[in-house]
């Protein structure tokens, strides 16, 4: 499923939506379209188990029951795991709201690198900063993406990072793992890593208080 | 899960890498210790184009229907891999079971257009298997071609062991049987494609023997083996209405060119255009019943869950109860957000008034084939569309609120002069006239006129398989008269001209009605490199004439010759039902411009009523 990219994964689930006979609301206008909007795209290359993706329905149908038909209708490796009621403003998205998100990062066989690479993560996690050059659409700029990185710990061979995520900061598993790989002098081959995404975290905390919390205990189940 | 033939760091530095990965929605999986045979289905083109097409998803569920079958899916793979694949030595793979294709018993390759020949070479070069018949021994599949192209395999019968000549619904199961029989008895290859070559359809080109007369042409076409018959029968579905059809087509994840249900609604024309292959060889023209019809669509949109219904068929208007399904459609999914599209309509106040529901008027364009520039042209061609109906339509259409028109014209055609060219022009002209005549204020801005020219290709079992073809610089000369003339035209602004690249329509020419003297050419322009000769980008003129040379085979011969009448074509051994003598009336009724009517409205004696079925047997009781 990873070599599927998003626009596609979204054209998965508005034929899957059709097929399960779920009653989505459609845009208004001369083409209109599924209203349904994704947290946070999934690279091509990335496996996940947390993922979300808003839709709006008009017949009222429980979690169990949606759950039911989606995955019925559904392809190995596309699983409905929950269907939750959320409300109904735009503060309530997925999209608006995701703000952090988990990795696990390990490396594809035959590509890890040669020596102790594990040793230096809680060195390189404890500085103030990390400067690292971040290209963007239109040029490459110095960036320290120390902020963003919330957690950065290693278990037996597999990397954990909690990372920001969202339209407001948003850090991607490779980068911070490629500028510590540089950091004890090792450079990365080419689709060194694999990454899987564990979770999408709202951030309900206050006066610059990070709480992060899952995007699916926001909502409730439809009983 | 499954393992995947490729892996990751390959399927991540390649375009599109969910074009061979499989697990799509409605795919099928079997065990395939519990089948006695492995099917390798596949069309020698991308993915996204292979994935479009109906016919291949009709077979894939009819095999699959059977349980001691496994039919999977093969495309081509795109350049980037092919490369890989090479470099690295790894073997083409077929998409269910991810399984190296020679592994299997059969491969089917569909032939849909001639351009994609050399990517029929790719296909077995990259599975391991031989390029020549000959040199194969059970320990590779049968390779068995079928598509409109098996109407005259000779110039790529050397790469297959077998060919199926015609509709695929109706022989398969018997050569299955065989093929069972065959590998249990522990008979040679050569045995089991002796008998095979007794099932009707089923053409063997390594039991044919060709000789040919001091100018080039075929002196005589036989049999080598016992029992092998001299001709080979189209074969048909007379029963559309029952006949296997796919309730559940397999759903690409990525976005496919047919994007979309298809609802094939009858196969065959009752028109009986005269440079027009698929309807002579799809005669007689049968229909599917509207109730069937209806669970199709049904079915179909609930099991792919597509966002679009299009109807199938070569002149969609001629369907009896056209408004039947049409208004069906309309009223079961229309409020459903599906779209609903009609292609191949006739443009009159029926067909406008059902798309200007289906469609937003102002952004869609209607399109007209009138195929060629003046009437005297029309009846050459016998294409029954006459200018007052064009401009009738069109004007019906203005009024109804569109101004985008397509017009599709070809160029090259036997009989053609320079008057029928400019005619192009006029008729183009006159349709913007229709629609300046509408008041200012009731009419949408400019109006949008398209005009497109193709150059003909002359092919078998068509009236004008005896025509004889032009020179790049002719071809390029005709769309220059055209261009030139829409120049000269008062509402030039209006009018857009396409056409098309003049080499390529040699080549699908030669291929078209080539012989097996062709194959040696193929296999030296891919040996030079030749590969997705459809797609501009990788079609390399150069090259094919460099093949020529090198094999010294003269492609005028092919190309610009006009045919005797006695001619032994390489496709006669063929039967259609169309008769030869039929084709030949046509072609002297041509040379008179005049015009044949169609099908229903008084039978001209074809042929194609000896399969006692379709329209023949219409109002017959």
């Amino acid at each position: 499923m990873k070599f599927i990219g998003h626009l596609d994964v979204m054209r998965y689930f508005q034929k899957a939506i059709r097929r399960a006979g779920i009653d989505i609301a459609y845009s208004e206008g001369m083409s209109p379209h599924m209203i349904m909007s994704f947290a946070s795209p999934l690279g091509v290359g990335l496996t996940s188990d947390g993922e979300y993706m808003d839709i709006e329905i008009h017949t009222p149908i429980t979690s169990a029951q949606a759950i039911e038909a989606l995955n019925r209708v559904g392809v190995e490796g596309i699983t409905v795991t929950q269907f939750r009621q959320i409300g109904e403003t735009k503060a309530d998205r997925g999209m608006t709201l995701v703000a952090a998100a988990d990795y696990e990062l390990t490396f594809r066989s035959g590509c890890k690198p040669k020596g102790d690479w594990q040793s230096g993560i809680s060195h390189f996690f404890a500085q103030k900063s990390i400067t690292v050059m971040r290209k963007t659409k239109r040029s490459e700029q110095e960036t320290d993406i120390r902020p963003m990185i919330y957690e950065m710990s290693v278990n037996a061979g597999t990397v954990f990072l909690k990372l920001a995520a969202g339209s407001a900061a948003n850090l991607k598993p490779e980068l911070v793992m490629d500028a510590y790989l540089a950091s004890i002098g090792v450079e990365a081959e080419p689709f060194a890593y694999e990454i899987h995404r564990c979770e999408l975290y709202a951030d309900t905390g206050s006066n610059g208080k990070r709480r992060l919390v899952p995007l699916g205990d926001l909502g409730t189940d439809i009983e | 899960m499954r393992k995947l033939a490729l892996d990751d760091t390959i399927l991540l530095s390649i375009e599109k890498p969910a074009r061979y990965i499989g697990n799509e929605v409605n795919a099928v999986m079997k065990d395939k210790d519990s089948v006695d045979i492995r099917f390798a289905m596949a069309f020698p083109d991308a993915y996204e184009i292979g994935m479009s097409h109906l016919g291949i998803q009709i077979l894939y569920d009819m095999f699959n229907r059977r349980p001691d079958v496994w039919c999977e899916r093969v495309y081509s793979p795109w350049v980037d891999l092919d490369r890989i694949m090479r470099e690295r030595n790894i073997p083409l793979f077929a998409l269910e079971s991810q399984d190296p294709v020679r592994e299997f018993d059969f491969l089917g390759i569909t032939l849909q257009y001639e351009m994609c020949y050399t990517n029929i070479l790719q296909l077995l070069d990259l599975s391991g298997i031989p390029l020549a018949a000959s040199e194969r021994g059970w320990e590779c599949p049968v390779v068995i071609g079928g598509g409109p192209c098996a109407y005259n395999p000779e110039p790529i019968a050397e790469f297959f062991d077998l060919f199926y000549i015609g509709e695929g619904e109706t022989v398969y199961d018997r050569l299955f049987d065989l093929y069972k029989a065959c590998r249990k008895e522990q008979t040679s290859r050569r045995e089991f494609l002796r008998r095979a070559a007794s099932i009707p359809g089923i053409y063997v080109p390594s039991l044919y023997e060709v000789t040919y007369l001091e100018d080039g042409t075929i002196g005589s076409f036989v049999p080598t083996a016992d029992g092998v018959p001299e001709t080979v029968e189209k074969q048909v579905e007379m029963n559309m209405t029952d006949a296997p059809y796919p309730e559940a087509p397999v759903v690409p994840f990525i976005k496919a060119t047919q994007d979309r249900v298809v609802l094939e609604i009858q196969r065959g024309c009752i028109r009986g255009c005269r440079f027009c292959q698929a309807g002579m060889i799809y005669r007689p023209t049968r229909e599917r019943s509207l109730d069937c019809l209806k669970e199709h669509a049904q079915n179909m949109l609930e099991s792919t869950g597509h966002e679009e219904i299009s109807l199938s068929s070569l002149s969609s208007s001629d369907y009896s109860d056209l408004a039947g399904i049409v208004n069906f459609l309309i009223e079961q999914f229309g409020n459903q957000n599906i779209n609903i599209s009609l292609p191949s309509l006739r443009i009159d106040a029926f067909s406008l008034d059902v798309m200007s529901k289906v469609q937003d008027v102002r952004k869609s364009s209607l399109t007209f084939g009138p195929e060629a520039g003046t009437q005297r042209m029309r009846d050459v061609i016998n294409k029954g569309l006459t200018e007052e109906v064009i401009l009738d339509g069109a004007d019906q259409a203005f009024h109804g609120g569109w101004n985008k028109v397509k017009l599709y014209f070809m160029l090259g055609l036997p009989l053609e002069e320079d008057d029928d060219r400019r005619g192009i022009a006029h008729l183009a002209e006159k349709i913007a006239c229709k629609y300046y005549e509408i008041p200012k204020d009731k009419r949408n801005g400019k109006c949008q006129i398209t005009v497109s020219t193709s150059f003909f290709v002359p092919k078998p079992f068509t009236p004008f398989q005896w025509a004889r073809m032009y020179t790049p610089g002719d071809y390029l000369g005709f769309a220059k008269t055209v261009n030139h003339e829409i120049k000269a035209m008062k509402n030039q602004k209006s009018i857009r001209y396409n056409w098309h690249q003049a080499d390529v329509t040699l080549l699908e020419g030669v291929f078209a009605r080539g012989d097996r003297r062709i194959s040696a050419v193929i296999r030296e322009a891919y040996r030079l490199g030749a590969l997705y000769d459809a797609w501009t980008e990788y079609w390399d003129y150069s090259r094919w004439l460099q093949a020529f040379e090198n094999t010294g085979v003269d492609m005028d011969f092919y190309t610009l010759r006009e045919r005797g009448e006695d001619e032994i074509f390489p496709w006669d051994f063929i039967r259609i039902g169309v008769t030869k003598a039929f084709l030949r009336r046509e072609w002297n009724r041509a040379q008179a411009s005049e015009v044949t009517p169609n099908c229903r409205a008084k039978c001209s004696g074809c042929g194609a009523a000896g399969y006692r079925g379709g329209v023949c047997i219409e109002n017959k009781g």
